[in-house]
């Protein structure tokens, strides 16, 4: 099992924080997520490393409905977004874009920032350190989108 | 079987007897609206999803307005791409220039009482004030509603907000809708919809109920609703006999109910940086500001700018304060300057801006500097909103920003 390491964050991250709206317009994802959490962590797109996963409390991703937030985390490597709640846009948007975005009551309060992680997706269980936490599932079809990797792949396989 | 609003347009939607919240269901969607900034990426997903025509061009709307005008060389691309896609795939529903999304959709009757509507833009909320179910979507969502003309929902719980009485001077409809997201918090209403009734919520105007509606979605709504009556009928150019029955039954299974009396509500503020940080003007009166913002798809109708008008007329906002005014719309552009509110508020100083979201989503059109504060009628405060992060935004009805912007600190309109 792949090890990955915690970014922690609070309650109500909204996607003005993830991708401020002045980027939006950068013609591409990839120069876009070079400015991820510029107003609250500059750094952090230099610094993350593929297969890290986030840690948040409840509301993550709150605010406008720019899909280019979960995009450019998915982009930076990021595994899945783990948090106390979702807003719903930002919980449709990653999972029709192929961003695990999973729901655990328990892990904000059980992780630490820089924590080493072990997330099974297939079994939705999570460990931290020695506390092995359960997932929420999510509905058949936000599972069945995800597992086809978003919903372009979703529509094209399954339903077209 | 008792049905909240929203399920009973769902229910009509699908054309079911009976479906209850938490049910996940695939509505027939009625109406889409497109705006610039996501265009090019909705053009993109619906070419990789491999559709060759949209289900019915007919009931797509493109708006440009978040980079109307444009302040980049970018800003241009996304035009042109909307105006290769809607060419290529028919749609005729396009504006360039005529304002902002969440009003055009209203004020240009393509959204009725009883339509279930989504939009690339969370704001899309808006138009459960004259009883439609919408809400936002990503791009890639859009993409595939365009394709099928479907979209998977789960039917919402519903939160019932009840307000009656009158509400007092200069106490107007977005102090109670800060109220509201300050008690049930920033994602107090998370995939709920907010359905809003009382004396009070009947007596407002359609505008000020828009106002209500576009900012539910602070709260975290899925959906705001209000009931269709006689002003409903009116402003959507339709008799009221043949508006469809939506009110909520008043024994029906509602997550949770909240009451207010207009009385009690008092001029409030969403205080940096969010949106449920709402405190009374009066505890922030003398906070000294940089700017005034009186716009947005929140407050930036004629009602709005007749506000700020009738507290500005004769008077000047303070010397430092820039005093930006940004109608919702071109038609409220014209009726502004018709009735001579316009004028007033030149005269007061205002710099009034073409319609469009610039300024509200920190693009263009005033956007501020380091440690600099505003007093702004928008939505949003959000750190980095407007400016730099370091911007402080205080979030106001246009009453409060007016009377603001002539003390040059934060200020209640005078009685």
């Amino acid at each position: 099992m792949d090890r990955s390491q915690i970014w922690k964050f609070n309650n109500n991250v909204d996607t003005d924080q993830i991708i401020p709206s002045q980027y939006l317009l950068l013609p591409t994802i990839d120069e876009m997520k070079a400015f991820a959490f510029e107003p609250i962590l500059p750094d952090f797109a230099k610094v993350v490393k593929s297969g890290d996963i986030i840690i948040a409390g409840e509301n993550f991703g709150c605010g406008s409905s720019r899909e280019q937030a979960p995009r450019i985390l998915k982009e930076l490597g990021i595994r899945a977004v783990i948090a106390m709640s979702f807003s719903r846009i930002f919980f449709r948007n990653a999972i029709n874009i192929g961003l695990p975005a999973i729901i655990c009551k328990e892990a904000y309060n059980a992780a630490h920032h820089g924590d080493q992680a072990e997330l099974d997706l297939s079994k939705g269980s999570l460990k931290i350190e020695n506390n092995i936490l359960s997932c929420t599932k999510l509905s058949p079809i936000m599972q069945r989108i995800l597992d086809h990797g978003g919903l372009v792949s979703f529509l094209n396989e399954e339903v077209l | 079987m008792k049905h909240t609003s929203i399920e009973k347009i769902i229910i009509n939607n699908l054309k079911r007897d009976n479906i209850q919240a938490n049910d996940i269901v695939t509505v027939n969607v009625d109406r889409v609206m497109i705006h610039d900034i996501f265009i090019p990426f909705v053009a993109e997903k619906f070419e990789e999803m491999g559709f060759s025509k949209i289900w019915d061009p007919s009931k797509a709307v493109l708006i440009y307005d978040h980079l109307v005008p444009a302040s980049s060389v970018e800003d241009i691309r996304h035009f042109k791409i909307g105006d290769s896609f809607a060419d290529k795939y028919e749609i005729k529903n396009i504006h360039r220039s005529d304002g902002i999304c969440h009003q055009l959709m209203l004020e240009a009757h393509y959204v009725k009482p009883g339509d279930v509507v989504f939009g690339t833009d969370s704001h899309t909320t808006t138009y459960g004030s004259i009883g439609a179910f919408s809400s936002g979507v990503g791009y890639t969502e859009m993409a595939a509603i365009l394709g099928t003309g479907q979209l998977w929902v789960k039917v919402p719980e519903t939160v019932r907000v009840t307000v009656n009485g009158k509400l007092p001077d200069n106490v107007t409809a977005k102090d109670i809708v800060l109220r509201l997201i300050g008690d049930l918090g920033a994602d107090g209403a998370n995939y709920k919809a907010l359905e809003f009734t009382g004396s009070t919520i009947f007596d407002l105007s359609i505008a000020s109920r828009m106002t209500i509606a576009n900012m539910s979605v602070e709260a975290g709504a899925k959906a705001a609703i209000f009931e269709p009556d006689e002003k409903t009928a009116e402003y959507c150019g339709i008799l009221f006999e043949d508006l469809p029955k939506i009110s909520g039954d008043r024994d029906a299974d509602y997550v949770n109910e909240i009451h207010y009396n207009a009385e009690e509500i008092v001029p409030v503020m969403a205080c940096p940086s969010s949106v449920d940080n709402i405190k009374p003007v009066a505890e922030l009166e003398g906070i000294p500001i940089d700017q005034v913002f009186i716009g947005s798809c929140t407050n930036g109708r004629l009602e709005d700018l007749t506000v700020a008008a009738d507290i500005l007329k004769g008077k000047k906002a303070a010397d430092h304060v820039r005093l930006i005014v940004t109608p919702a719309s071109r038609e409220i552009y014209k009726q502004a300057a018709r009735s001579g509110i316009l004028n007033t508020l030149i005269s007061a100083g205002a710099i009034i801006t073409h319609p469009g979201c610039g300024l509200c989503c920190g693009r263009a059109g005033g956007i501020l500097s380091e440690g600099e504060r505003i007093v702004a009628t928008n939505n949003r405060n959000f750190l980095g909103r407007m400016g730099p992060a370091s911007v402080d935004i205080y979030l106001g009805s246009p009453a409060v920003a007016a009377a603001s912007a002539i003390e040059g600190k934060i200020a209640l309109p005078k009685p």
